[in-house]
């Protein structure tokens, strides 16, 4: 069995996967990537948090046509995770407008993207749908 | 007229569509020397030199643009603002005007893109050798796009409708359909058009999808083409002929705005915030309020991005897109006609000679030559541009008092 790492460096993975951004200490406003000062308030300290998993689709896309060796269709949106904004695929539903719809209540779930050379297993993110009861 | 004012002197968009035979610089050269034409000046008479040009490799049109019509040793600004770009030529040019830099400016966009395909997206490619290294700004092991979200134009242009929609409701997939059937029916009167047939909704709804809710014809139309025009201070307008005055189309305000920090926006391209900042800065300086446009050519690089831009043009009330839409208003013989050219998803979008390709429409109904597609007696015209990352330009024109 072979050894797993992230597809991005802000998936945390293990037993609770989760997200985590760089927050602006002064202002937090939350990023995914390195910022040499805040782009909102110009402050230049930040601290790494952890992203609350479950969250509400915003807006979606179903993309039926996009770069070689991209696999289509899947459905690609904006999850609002209580204040925190977050890009991601809408995964483990049917890539319809009949199934997805903006408004849903979505969890993050990994998956495995793929297995390099040595075995190494790449785990990526998506938000699935909530099972409402 | 004020000696401090702006004015366009002459404009010209070269045909939009497949020009096989022609390059980068030739329809650049067309478009500038028809517009100096059109100004009945030289290339002797203007003092800077603004010039765009995104997808060719080289690089330095505006001197590559000199060689083949005339080297006379002005500044020359090459400008890169990616859809904004012929928008922010022209800005450059009025900057310098204004400047006192000199008292006359061409402005030139150009862009080979027939074929093209479809625009964002991809990522890296597979190494022989293949094990997982981070790279990149996010410690990426492998491709993102595709997998966390979509880089492709149409799919975040797709997004952005569909998050106005969210918002306020009623934006299904037929309504961002029926607004490219008002395009699409619009450029049945552009012959300078890439397309110029009417398309049914049935047609529309049917075609191909290339990003939910946005198909085909929902697209902006890549394409071949250039557009030029040369800006003049009202001081020098003052010294030329009544026939230069008659014609020259006064630019109550030339706008150039980035997007300011809002959550999300790094997340999601915010094209509302510097539309909508863009747009009061624009009325503010022109003294003119969107009642008062007769006209719009705003940047419908998709269906789903126009509905926003009534919006955020203040051409409706907030949240009232949707309503506007449906009534009406939008089309040519509606209350606020938008893009009677027939805009990006059917005149097309060769990206750098869009920003001057639209003043060029707004300029020739403020001129009254518009011919069949002539809104009638059009006095105020507002065009608008924006470039992903994100740059935005407004630019409200009015005709001639003269």
């Amino acid at each position: 069995m072979g050894q797993q790492v992230p597809l991005v460096d802000y998936l945390v993975l293990g037993d609770r996967p989760h997200l985590v951004a760089r927050q602006c200490d002064a202002c937090g406003a939350r990023f995914f990537d390195r910022r040499n000062a805040c782009a909102s308030c110009a402050q230049t300290e930040f601290t790494g948090v952890d992203v609350p998993t479950e969250g509400e689709l915003r807006t979606f896309t179903i993309v039926a046509y996009a770069a070689p060796g991209v696999p289509v269709p899947f459905v690609a949106g904006v999850v609002d995770c209580d204040g925190t904004s977050v890009r991601g695929n809408v995964i483990n539903v049917t890539p319809d407008p009949e199934h997805v719809r903006t408004g849903m209540k979505v969890q993050l779930a990994t998956y495995v993207v793929g297995t390099d050379d040595e075995g190494t297993e790449a785990v990526g993110f998506g938000f699935e749908p909530v099972e409402v009861d | 007229m004020a000696s401090d004012d702006i004015w366009i002197l002459g404009i010209y968009m070269t045909k939009f569509g497949k020009h096989p035979n022609l390059d980068t610089v030739d329809l650049a050269a067309e478009a500038a020397m028809a517009a100096m034409s059109d100004a009945q000046v030289s290339v002797r008479d203007i003092g800077v030199l603004a010039a765009g040009n995104l997808m060719s490799p080289g690089g330095g049109i505006g001197q590559q643009l000199q060689k083949q019509i005339g080297q006379t040793g002005i500044p020359v600004y090459n400008v890169a603002n990616a859809c904004a770009t012929g928008a922010t030529a022209l800005r450059t040019a009025i900057m310098a005007v204004k400047a006192g830099e000199c008292d006359m400016g061409l402005a030139v966009g150009v862009e080979k893109l027939a074929g093209a395909g479809l625009l964002g997206g991809g990522g890296r490619a597979k190494s022989d050798h293949n094990v997982y290294e981070p790279h990149g700004r996010y410690g990426a092991v492998a491709t993102i796009d595709g997998r966390i979200g979509t880089e492709t134009m149409p799919g975040v242009f797709a997004q952005i409708g569909m998050e106005y929609g969210h918002r306020y409701g009623g934006a299904s997939f037929e309504m961002f359909a029926r607004i490219s059937e008002k395009n699409h029916s619009h450029s049945t009167l552009n012959p300078l058009a890439a397309y110029s047939k009417r398309m049914s909704l049935e047609q529309i709804m049917g075609d191909v999808m290339i990003a939910y809710p946005n198909t085909r014809p929902m697209c902006s139309a890549n394409c071949d083409g250039a557009a030029a025009a040369v800006v003049v201070s009202g001081a020098k307008l003052k010294t030329l002929g009544p026939d230069q005055q008659r014609r020259a189309v006064k630019v109550s305000a030339s706008i150039l705005t980035t997007d300011p920090w809002e959550e999300a926006c790094q997340v999601l391209p915010d094209v509302n915030t510097l539309t909508r900042n863009a747009a009061q800065q624009a009325y503010a300086q022109a003294g003119v309020a969107p009642e008062d446009l007769d006209l719009v050519e705003l940047h419908d690089c998709f269906a789903t991005a126009e509905l926003v831009h009534y919006d955020n043009l203040m051409l409706c009330a907030p949240g009232e897109a949707v309503p506007f839409f449906e009534s009406g208003a939008t089309w040519r013989d509606g209350s606020k006609p938008v893009n009677v050219s027939g805009g990006l998803q059917s005149k097309g979008h060769p990206i750098a000679a869009t920003g001057i390709a639209n003043i060029w429409e707004v300029c020739h109904h403020l001129r009254g030559e518009a011919g069949d597609r002539q809104i009638p007696d059009a006095k105020v015209g507002l065009a608008h541009v924006i470039g992903l990352g994100s740059a935005c330009g407004v630019h409200i024109l009015e005709r001639s008092a003269a």
